[in-house]
């Protein structure tokens, strides 16, 4: 019967048709929700290791900054998310200082953040902003990043402001489940400064490659950043009408794991 | 008026209710995050046993939110029934969990003080009580409630079908309700958490539900968990709604910040009720709850989230609902850090509702962000069972693919009803047993391929 229902699969990725030990999971299911469950726990603790995304993306033309929130560990990151959402002073300052007094607004800061998944910026921040720069180069080749560990998603408007940055894009590791641990989110947020809320942000999720691909998720969020700054609001007042990606425009879809 | 107790020397003040509520409350990262727990275990038993202590009439003379400020509050004291009190109005907290322990607090005893009580006296209570008080009072507890089956009934166990699809593919949902169906779930409800948020999509999960329950004769109920206000614009637009859902809080602006109201909830309740699709009784409303949601809402006014969630049946129960649910572990380790906050957190949620007369059902859930794994979903499981809870949720797997998190699957309930010889809503029982896919005994068969209810499979059937 479990082999009738498994077949049933191609409609879901849910865990239908699993194998019964009297009428308990049996061994090889209850191994693999183990594992599945691993994964997700591992990720969550993962460190994010910035040094690789520093060093391509300077290599890029990107100019590239580090921070952190004021949690001081992953233990402080998941009781206080508070903390998260919020720079330390030192961080705040240099990049307060790092932006020349009199240089223009930049259009466009890139956030990416570890979240509650440090795989998901490790393995999809990068090809997702080569996507971007396909797309664009004038808007996102050169776009400012600022790498961002133990941060929420309000991290970003801090950074917005110490940038005086139009809009901010925060790429961040989406909560592991046991189908995907490696989700990254992208949220949208016009004139950031801190105390916005989730409706005053727009959110792309789930990109991956077996979930929202690169090519498509670069194109919502670029339509959402040129229709952001042309009517002057994120959230629930801009709705995402970007429809599917012409198919054959943007880069070739990177190798998963690269 | 001032609380006080003396431990070790040190003597111990607590300014309100509110503030003894809060430190007597044990141990969870919400209050912390709150800036409302106790500072030390010492200063925590101090307010346990100045809580002790406080006679149950002083709830009804001090709101711990302002009763000017909040319709929750009013809604609790208004609907407060002094004669169903009368029984324990003498008592103090302490006194009261004693009572409640005793052989004088059988089933109809607290059926009929029910209505007596507030959810902070029962909050207050709680807080006294140990694991097994939790379990031992609550299953002298009984709700029965009825729509096209009857849940609750001592002895029985429902399941709430969860066949969740991250893009709401009608063949995706049919498969896991048909995977579920087999396995002898959906008895209290097949409610779909849908991805999407347009009228015709819920409208197509609707039909598709209420053509598999008709098709087969299946005495059970659908519900599509959406924004109460598009279930009315479904109700309106003719669609076929058995029960109403809505995420509820236990503060007026905790509703808000969910987009409801107590009208809306009113409404809402008369539309449903209005269709008439109930057989075997009128329960129309689903509610979800969970410890933390006033404070993630900012709308928490310096109480701490255990005795706010006993507001959210405080709620509930004014809306004769057929199922309330709290989503235990589903809120983030930010409110319940570890699986022993959890197990905690459930157990209390389970306690507070039924002694309120509300037809509690607990999401054993847990994120991967959480200290806590399968093994404590386990245990929760495991005591819950012991403690009588009215129904679990069923997903395959136990994992839910559109939400993201960690529940209890179709398995864990052939466990609890195998360990335990709970029962199926009769109704659903009889359903099972005559369409061969349970024995008299309630185990599942093995269906053959030729089984009827393989057929809603077929693609025609689809809407």
């Amino acid at each position: 019967m479990s082999e009738l229902v498994r077949s049933l699969r191609s409609f879901t990725a849910a865990r239908i048709g699993l194998q019964a030990a009297g009428q308990s999971l049996a061994t090889r299911e209850v191994l693999q929700l183990a594992q599945d469950h691993a994964l997700a726990r591992d990720a969550v603790h993962a460190t994010f290791d910035t040094e690789p995304l520093q060093t391509a993306l300077a290599a890029m033309g990107h100019p590239v900054q580090s921070v952190k929130s004021l949690a001081a560990d992953r233990a402080t990151y998941l009781r206080r998310p508070d903390f998260g959402r919020q720079l330390g002073a030192e961080d705040a300052a240099t990049l307060s200082a790092s932006q020349l007094p009199g240089s223009p607004q930049p259009a466009v800061v890139v956030v990416i953040a570890d979240g509650l998944s440090a795989a998901a910026p490790g393995a999809h921040a990068l090809p997702l902003i080569r996507e971007l720069a396909a797309l664009s180069p004038a808007r996102w080749a050169n776009v400012p990043v600022v790498l961002a560990k133990q941060a929420r998603v309000a991290l970003g408007d801090a950074v917005g402001v110490a940038l005086q940055a139009q809009l901010v894009l925060v790429l961040i590791g989406e909560r592991p489940g046991m189908s995907a641990h490696d989700s990254l989110g992208a949220y949208l947020t016009y004139a950031p400064q801190p105390g916005r809320t989730d409706a005053e942000r727009n959110c792309v999720s789930n990109i991956r490659p077996q979930g929202l691909g690169y090519a498509q998720a670069a194109h919502q969020l670029h339509w959402l950043v040129e229709q952001a700054r042309s009517r002057g609001v994120t959230g629930i007042e801009l709705k995402d009408e970007s429809g599917p990606a012409p198919l054959h425009i943007g880069a070739p879809p990177a190798n998963i794991g690269a | 008026m001032a609380y006080a107790h003396t431990v070790a020397g040190t003597n111990w003040r607590f300014a309100t209710l509110r503030e003894l509520l809060a430190k007597a409350s044990p141990l969870r990262s919400g209050d912390l995050l709150a800036s409302v727990a106790a500072g030390s275990a010492a200063e925590r038993v101090a307010a346990q046993c100045a809580l002790a202590e406080v006679p149950l009439r002083q709830f009804l003379k001090e709101a711990v939110v302002p009763y000017e400020q909040d319709d929750v509050t009013r809604l609790c004291i208004d609907t407060h029934d002094a004669t169903a009190f009368a029984p324990v109005a003498h008592l103090t907290v302490g006194d009261f969990r004693d009572w409640l322990l005793g052989p004088a607090a059988d089933t109809e005893v607290l059926t009929a003080l029910a209505p007596g009580l507030l959810p902070e006296m029962v909050a207050a209570v709680s807080k006294l009580m140990r694991l097994q008080d939790l379990i031992l009072v609550a299953r002298k507890c009984s709700v029965v409630t009825r729509f096209r089956n009857t849940i609750g009934l001592p002895g029985h166990l429902a399941v709430r079908l969860q066949p969740n699809h991250p893009t709401d593919d009608l063949r995706g949902i049919a498969a896991a309700t048909l995977d579920g169906l087999l396995l002898g779930s959906g008895d209290a409800v097949i409610g779909i958490n849908p991805a999407g948020d347009d009228l015709q999509t819920f409208v197509g999960l609707w039909q598709m539900l209420d053509e598999i329950i008709q098709r087969y004769g299946i005495p059970t109920q659908s519900c599509v968990l959406t924004h109460v206000t598009q279930q009315l614009r479904g109700i309106e637009a003719g669609a076929p709604v058995d029960l109403v859902f809505q995420s509820i809080g236990g503060t007026e602006a905790t509703n808000v910040s969910f987009g409801v109201t107590l009208a809306v909830l009113q409404e809402a309740r008369e539309a449903a009720l209005s269709l008439g699709r109930g057989t075997v009784g009128n329960h129309v409303m689903y509610f979800e709850t969970g410890q933390g949601s006033a404070l993630s809402a900012n709308a928490h006014h310096g109480v701490d989230q255990q005795t706010i969630e006993a507001r959210a049946y405080g709620v509930a129960r004014h809306f004769q609902p057929f199922l309330v649910n709290s989503v235990v572990g589903f809120i983030g380790p930010e409110y319940l850090y570890d699986g022993k906050q959890i197990i905690r957190a459930g157990l209390e949620d389970h306690f507070c509702g039924k002694l309120l007369g509300v037809p509690h059902g607990v999401d054993i859930c847990h994120t991967t962000h959480a200290e806590a794994d399968f093994d404590d979903m386990d245990a929760l499981l495991t005591l819950l069972g012991t403690a009588g809870v009215n129904f679990i949720m069923g997903i395959p797997g136990a994992d839910d693919v559109m939400l993201n998190y960690q529940s209890t699957s179709f398995h864990d309930a052939l466990y609890l009803r195998e360990l335990l010889g709970l029962k199926r809503a009769p109704e659903f029982a009889q359903w099972l047993e005559g369409v061969r896919l349970a024995d008299r005994d309630g185990r599942v068969l093995t269906a053959t391929a030729e089984h009827p209810l393989l057929g809603m499979m077929a693609p025609r059937e689809l809407p």
